[in-house]
């Protein structure tokens, strides 16, 4: 952080500030000299994209806000209002509900390399706590937005996700209905929703905070999982991670562009286009696509409590993961037979999102049984006994020796110390 | 107290009915054949024309029975749309009356609709909407053609990202004007006073009787006065009311998609240029 900046303050007013709040040293320190592993590949830029997505959504949502009315009466109408009459009430609304798949696909994408590379391993365990914990307050949010619209799929949706609550023994019920402030889902239920909703963006911007200082403290990990040693390992963070970060946000940016402009009703669905009715059951209830796999391993389980038990254990089990992985390795590149269920996990994962989307009836019951069996062996069973059975391949002695193996024609001598130009 | 108990308790028996049931409407979707449409792909646009039609259909036929409560008659002289100019609208907009008030004397007045008011409902609200259909509740149109969609199933959902196909609404709409039957197939039974339409999606039985026939609507500019281009102008104009911005949509979208393209090209070079010294 602060410790990394090479920064001197020359003028006498950055002198003045810097000598009572050293702010532009931690700045430089955090996101300027801060020294960054330079083999860091384009699974690194989703960081900066889920920052820039936050940003996103928290002043498209921001500017919303403005026009929105939570209230069971009104919420509907004036969504639609914004849809058409406010100018380009359309564009915010669309980039604010496809950048919340947006969000999810990125911190899909990044939990799953840090479970490739390691990411969560000793002295890591703090960020990767933290970003669970930013994963669970990310899908509060996402959940609460969804109810705001206050269609059909808002309303059931709220319904089923907040019955759930109702199978925790003894004070379950009580539970539920203080959830709802009421006795249904209605206008206190989505009130207080409209209000946590607006609150937990903030409390994730919050943890980021900690997530960053976390890993700027340990570094960042890298492909090859070793620590950079010298200087040569480490470049500075900007303008070398800020070109390639920003190149790769904008690419990213397009896709967010080709849903929200081009196709801005695909991610959602057709029923939510109807006023919430609590007379009328839509035929198939489904969340969001980002919640399908843990919708599969809820109804996976026969029992309610049980079920609820196994989709909230889901995540719990991410908290502990730093402790069930033995592996004295870190990087999936150099443990052969971790590599293999890494992708099996993957697909898995997959395959519960879709069985998320199916009627839970037949084989789909089936799959989704072992496919969540499989999910929590994999995590309590596979990883650590791999660290035991597994020979990890030689790991290089540093990211240097690293690159320069990894195919690259260039002579040892063109190693390039580019802090030092 | 106890029948709130027994409401909650309704509620979680019906929320796990639909938790483990949601198999009932998916097992036999109807298949509904896609259609070509002016508004649909990236550079996609009304046909002012067809939505003039559609337009005509709805107030002479659809209209009966189903509102449009979200669509303001200044929506109809606005760009992206019917293309009507404000004084064709206000015309329009003359022909309907709203009931508006109190006035000084504290009394409700009818008038003459003008353009900032909304379309006029036909029913003042469900429950005399439902004692005139038969029980059934015709759907408001403001926002069915994007409310409307048959299951595509794997894989056709993940090729429909990259084809932009979003018009699942319009071919349900025209799919479902045209596919009803008068002979029902043997061993399906249609409840009294149902109709037999396989692309219903909610089961084939359908409370809304056949709705428009050939020649029901006149068209005086040489275009077939068929069920079928009925259905096709109908569904066009419901989706330009459940997305009027569509134009203006695509056409932003395709300037933000070409802009972030370039960008990212001269990000990359300049990304490529700093990092060349450096092995990595």
């Amino acid at each position: 952080m602060a410790g990394h900046s090479n920064y001197v303050p020359q003028s006498a007013a950055a002198k003045w500030l810097e000598s009572r709040l050293p702010v532009i040293s931690l700045v430089r320190g955090s996101f300027v000299d801060f020294p960054t592993p330079k083999n860091l590949n384009y699974w690194w830029t989703f960081g900066g994209i889920l920052a820039i997505m936050l940003v996103a959504q928290i002043i498209t949502g921001i500017v919303l806000v403005m026009h929105y009315t939570p209230s069971t009466g009104a919420a509907f109408n004036s969504v639609e209002h914004i849809m058409r009459d406010v100018n380009f009430g359309w564009m915010l609304r669309y980039l604010h509900a496809n950048g919340a798949s947006m969000f999810f696909i990125a911190v899909y994408i990044h939990i799953f390399r840090g479970l490739y590379y390691g990411s969560y391993k000793a002295p890591r365990e703090i960020s990767w706590i933290l970003g669970v914990v930013i994963f669970l307050i990310m899908m509060g949010t996402a959940f609460m937005g969804y109810v705001l619209p206050w269609g059909q799929m808002s309303f059931w949706g709220a319904t089923v996700i907040t019955n759930l609550f109702s199978a925790i023994p003894l004070v379950g019920e009580a539970i539920r209905t203080w959830l709802w402030g009421g006795f249904a889902v209605d206008n206190p239920t989505l009130n207080r929703f409209f209000s946590l909703h607006y609150l937990l963006p903030f409390m994730i911007a919050g943890v980021v905070i900690l997530h960053v200082w976390a890993f700027h403290t340990t570094g960042n990990n890298n492909p090859t999982g070793v620590q950079p040693k010298t200087k040569q390992d480490t470049v500075p963070f900007h303008p070398y991670y800020t070109i390639k970060d920003l190149f790769a946000i904008v690419v990213f940016m397009i896709l967010f562009a080709w849903f929200a402009f081009y196709v801005p009703n695909y991610m959602g669905h057709p029923d939510n286009y109807i006023e919430a009715n609590p007379l009328v059951t839509p035929a198939h209830i489904v969340p969001e696509w980002y919640f399908l796999p843990f919708y599969a391993i809820l109804r996976a389980i026969p029992d309610k409590l049980g079920g609820v038990l196994a989709m909230f254990g889901a995540i719990a089990v991410l908290f502990v993961l730093p402790w069930l992985d033995t592996s004295k390795v870190r990087s999936g590149t150099y443990r052969p037979l971790f590599k293999q269920f890494f992708w099996i996990f993957a697909v898995n994962a997959v395959a519960l999102g879709y069985l998320g989307a199916m009627p839970a009836e037949g084989t789909y019951v089936i799959l989704s049984r072992i496919c969540t069996a499989y999910y929590f062996a994999h995590f309590l069973i596979i990883l650590p006994l791999l660290g035991f059975l597994e020979k990890p391949k030689p790991l290089p002695a540093s990211i240097s020796e690293a690159v320069l193996k990894g195919g690259s024609a260039s002579p040892a001598g063109a190693v390039s110390a580019p802090e030092t130009k | 107290m106890s029948t709130m108990i027994k409401m909650v308790r309704a509620l979680t028996a019906a929320a796990a009915i639909a938790v483990a049931a949601p198999a009932l409407a998916a097992g036999e979707a109807p298949h509904i054949p896609r259609e070509q449409w002016s508004f649909a792909g990236p550079f996609g646009t009304y046909d002012q024309a067809q939505l003039q039609r559609g337009f005509k259909v709805y107030r002479e036929v659809c209209s009966a029975c189903h509102s449009l409560k979200q669509v303001s008659f200044r929506n109809l002289a606005e760009d992206g749309g019917l293309g009507y100019t404000e004084e064709q609208a206000k015309t329009i907009a003359a022909d309907y009356t709203v009931t508006d008030g109190p006035n000084d004397d504290g009394d409700m007045f009818d008038r003459p609709a003008i353009l900032a008011d909304k379309f006029p409902s036909p029913f003042p609200n469900e429950q005399a909407a439902r004692a005139s259909n038969g029980g059934a509740y015709p759907p408001d149109f403001s926002l069915l053609a994007k409310a409307r969609a048959a299951h595509r199933g794997f894989p056709w959902f993940v090729f429909d990202a990259f084809t932009q196909y979003q018009e699942q609404g319009p071919d349900y709409i025209h799919a479902l004007l045209t596919s009803y039957e008068e002979e029902v197939p043997e061993g399906v039974t249609i409840p009294e006073g149902k109709h037999y339409n396989p692309a219903f999606l909610a089961g084939n039985a359908i409370g809304m009787a056949q709705p428009i026939t050939d020649e029901a609507v006149e068209y005086t500019d040489g275009t077939p006065m068929t069920v079928d281009q009925y259905a096709r102008d109908v569904a066009a104009f419901m989706m330009w009311a459940a997305e009027p911005h569509l134009e203006e949509r695509k056409k932003i979208g395709f300037r933000v998609i070409i802009f972030l393209i370039v960008f990212a090209g001269m990000l990359y070079f300049t990304k490529q240029k700093l990092w060349r010294n450096v092995e990595h």
